[in-house]
């Protein structure tokens, strides 16, 4: 120990420094991340049979009711793409930032009992949340392989582009964006549980704002389609499609706005929850 | 010597009630004065934290303008009735809260328990959780996989280690849990009373390691407790907090013997009994003295008690029976003593007001609180009256031996030891 007496390991202040991004000791705790992942996976499945197949048996049961509903009963064009795959890809995705934003938006009040109790970087939280759901994504993902390659064979011919590889990219700015708003919710609810109400049917919603059940394409020309532009998630599940089908429309200048918006929402997500984890103990 | 954790006017403020539309307007109040670069209004206001008296403002100060520094290798042990802020400290301490005002500097790295299991998923086995929980108290994977052997070991749960937590008894998990937490490395520990779970035996064996952890390996410790006795044996110094604010900061007997004082002055050491008109014998007051002086609530085992009782005797009465009898914190009864036992019988007595001192010799009762209940029967009529728990004391022993003496009675032997060789 340093018996220097100028140098202090922690100094507890009334507020953090606005960008005091504690790297090193998420760093430390990057353990913990870790067994948090690994938690959240075994623990949700521990006394099922299934397992880990649960994350098939969602997606693939909304993509059937949605083969029915906007398939069949309300026609909506696919770009030329199997349906079952394109449903799955778009839910896919947006399942894994509708279940990031919604993991990390209640950082806060669900883990009230740990925080209340012990230290470590709070952020490590909605960090291991993200990655937890980098499974269930994959898991998903594979669902997606043995849909197009079933359809491979049945109708629709697969060709598979150099695009595949901006996929991690695409997921990058998705998890980004998840993280930022998600922490600046959570932040919010801690004083507020008028937040957590507004975005359990929020999400719902922004789900029809967002090209899941239909191409970008379908909009074309339409009065309305700014309402989808705006949506910074939009471009990101285009591109996502066109990644994997090589069919859609992606505008650079709407992908740069994405990138953008991750960028501030990260940020400025960080600034307030570097606040809040100081004193959100008395106010959950 | 160096320090370890140096306080500067600490201080942290509450809202009481609860928070709903009139804390937005607070909120945009205080925002407003930042942005116009004032200092936050409702820190000006705020009461002292006294939980029993109605106060007037929403906001009470928890803590107010501490100041104290910690040396490396002290047990320091902090005191204070609930509501005096211990847990407060701790949680900023911790750094589970930030403080409102003031700033605490800390060299080394803290560990803290205030609680056991933080963490604990139900649904993982013993194995997953030791891993689980040492990471969230700041382990590292491979300090965890070094020390594991040692954890189970001392846990004591070897059998079950595989299996899921919500299987285990409650005792069992909280063996598992102290057995992670025990083994932290770290140069400060905050333990807050944990110990008040688990069995005896375990009981004295966290003690013992928590002594292991200071004393064997010069680690700083701070400890929160009701148990005088646990404090008492544990730490060599201590803080009395009071209020929000620290009474008394030194030595461990003297912080004790200060929370002491504080705290069961409103507990009776005398107290006058209610006039009944009716009654053939009654009780009138009763106190507890010591060297001549009313007590203070606290009685040192080296110290002789006298209870002193008054009677009103309103009739002629031919069998009357005078009792009393010691009651401990568990509610046992220890000792019992009545009128026969100096007159060989019950008594025949005319009207008239008697006083009586009854006299507890000195190291005969082990450290513990202790009421005191008194009786008076007509033996004749068989009309009784009673009055239980009337009055209260705490017997406290400054050794620094042992935590507890066991049982019901302190009676120090003599241990001479003689050679018989020579």
């Amino acid at each position: 120990m340093p018996i220097d007496s100028n140098t202090w390991d922690i100094e507890i202040k009334p507020k953090n420094k606005l960008f005091d991004l504690q790297l090193k000791e998420v760093w430390h705790y990057r353990d913990l991340m870790w067994l948090f992942v690994k938690r959240d996976f075994t623990a949700q499945f521990k006394q099922t049979i299934l397992g880990p197949f649960w994350h098939v048996v969602q997606p693939a049961l909304t993509t059937i009711m949605f083969l029915l509903v906007f398939g069949k009963i309300a026609k909506i064009p696919t770009d030329g793409i199997a349906p079952p795959a394109f449903y799955m890809a778009g839910l896919a995705i947006w399942g894994y930032f509708s279940a990031c934003f919604t993991g990390t938006s209640n950082t806060f009040t669900s883990n009230a009992g740990i925080f209340g109790k012990v230290y470590f970087p709070r952020i490590v939280t909605p960090i291991s949340i993200i990655l937890s759901n980098l499974v269930k994504f994959g898991i998903q993902i594979a669902l997606l392989i043995c849909i197009i390659v079933y359809y491979n064979f049945n109708g629709f011919p697969y060709h598979a582009t150099i695009h595949l590889l901006y996929i991690p990219l695409i997921l990058i700015v998705v998890a980004g964006i998840s993280l930022g708003l998600g922490i600046i919710f959570s932040s919010l609810t801690t004083k507020y549980r008028d937040f957590t109400v507004l975005l359990g049917f929020a999400i719902q919603l922004l789900m029809y704002a967002t090209p899941v059940i239909y191409p970008l394409s379908y909009l074309q020309g339409k009065s309305y389609k700014w309402i989808i532009d705006l949506n910074p998630l939009s471009s990101l599940i285009e591109a996502f499609k066109y990644c994997i089908f090589g069919k859609g429309l992606v505008e650079p200048y709407s992908v740069l706005y994405s990138v953008v918006f991750m960028m501030v929402s990260v940020s400025l997500g960080y600034i307030i929850f570097n606040r809040v984890e100081k004193t959100f103990m008395d106010t959950v | 010597m160096s320090t370890v954790i140096k306080v500067e006017n600490l201080s942290k403020q509450y809202r009481l009630g609860s928070i709903g539309t009139g804390s937005i307007s607070h909120d945009l109040n205080r925002w407003w004065h930042t942005v116009r670069g004032k200092e936050n209004p409702y820190l000006k206001i705020g009461e002292t934290n006294d939980r029993s008296t109605k106060g007037n403002s929403e906001y009470v100060w928890s803590l107010r303008d501490l100041n104290f520094e910690i040396e490396q290798g002290d047990a320091v042990g902090i005191i204070g009735r609930n509501g005096a802020g211990k847990s407060t400290l701790l949680k900023i301490l911790s750094r589970v809260t930030g403080p409102t005002t003031g700033s605490v500097k800390v060299r080394g790295r803290i560990a803290s328990l205030l609680e056991v299991g933080t963490g604990f998923h139900p649904e993982l086995s013993g194995r997953e959780n030791i891993f689980l929980n040492g990471a969230i108290l700041g382990m590292r994977k491979h300090e965890i996989q070094r020390k594991f052997d040692e954890i189970v070991d001392f846990s004591g749960v070897e059998r079950y280690i595989d299996t899921p937590v919500k299987r285990y008894s409650s005792g069992m998990y909280v063996r598992l849990a102290f057995a992670v937490a025990a083994h932290l490395e770290s140069e400060i520990l905050i333990v807050d009373e944990v110990l008040a779970v688990g069995d005896a035996e375990f009981q004295k064996k966290c003690l013992g390691k928590m002594q292991d952890v200071n004393a064997g390996e010069g680690r700083t410790v701070l400890f929160v407790s009701h148990n005088m006795n646990a404090v008492n044996r544990l730490c060599n110094k201590g803080i009395t907090l009071h209020n929000g604010g620290i009474s008394f900061e030194g030595g461990i007997e003297s912080a004790v013997k200060e929370y002491l004082n504080l705290n069961f002055s409103s507990k009776k050491s005398a107290i006058d009994f209610e006039k009944k008109v009716d009654a053939e014998v009654q009780l009138v007051k009763a106190a507890l003295v010591k060297n001549g002086s009313k007590l203070d609530g606290t009685i040192l085992t080296e110290d002789e008690l006298i209870i002193k009782i008054d009677y009103a005797v309103n009739i002629p009465i031919k069998q009357l029976h005078l009792s009393m009898f010691l009651k401990n914190e568990r509610d046992e009864v220890v000792f019992f003593s009545d009128i026969t036992d100096h007159y060989g019988k019950y008594l025949k007595i005319n009207p008239g007001n008697y006083q009586v001192s009854l006299k507890i010799p000195n190291n005969i009762l082990v450290p513990s609180s202790y009421t005191v209940s008194f009786g008076c029967v007509n033996r004749d009529t068989l009309k009784t009256y009673h009055q239980t728990d009337a009055l209260f004391f705490e017997q406290i022993e400054l050794s620094q031996f042992r935590f507890q003496r066991p049982g019901y009675l302190n009676f120090p032997l003599k241990w001479d030891l003689k050679n018989i060789e020579e």
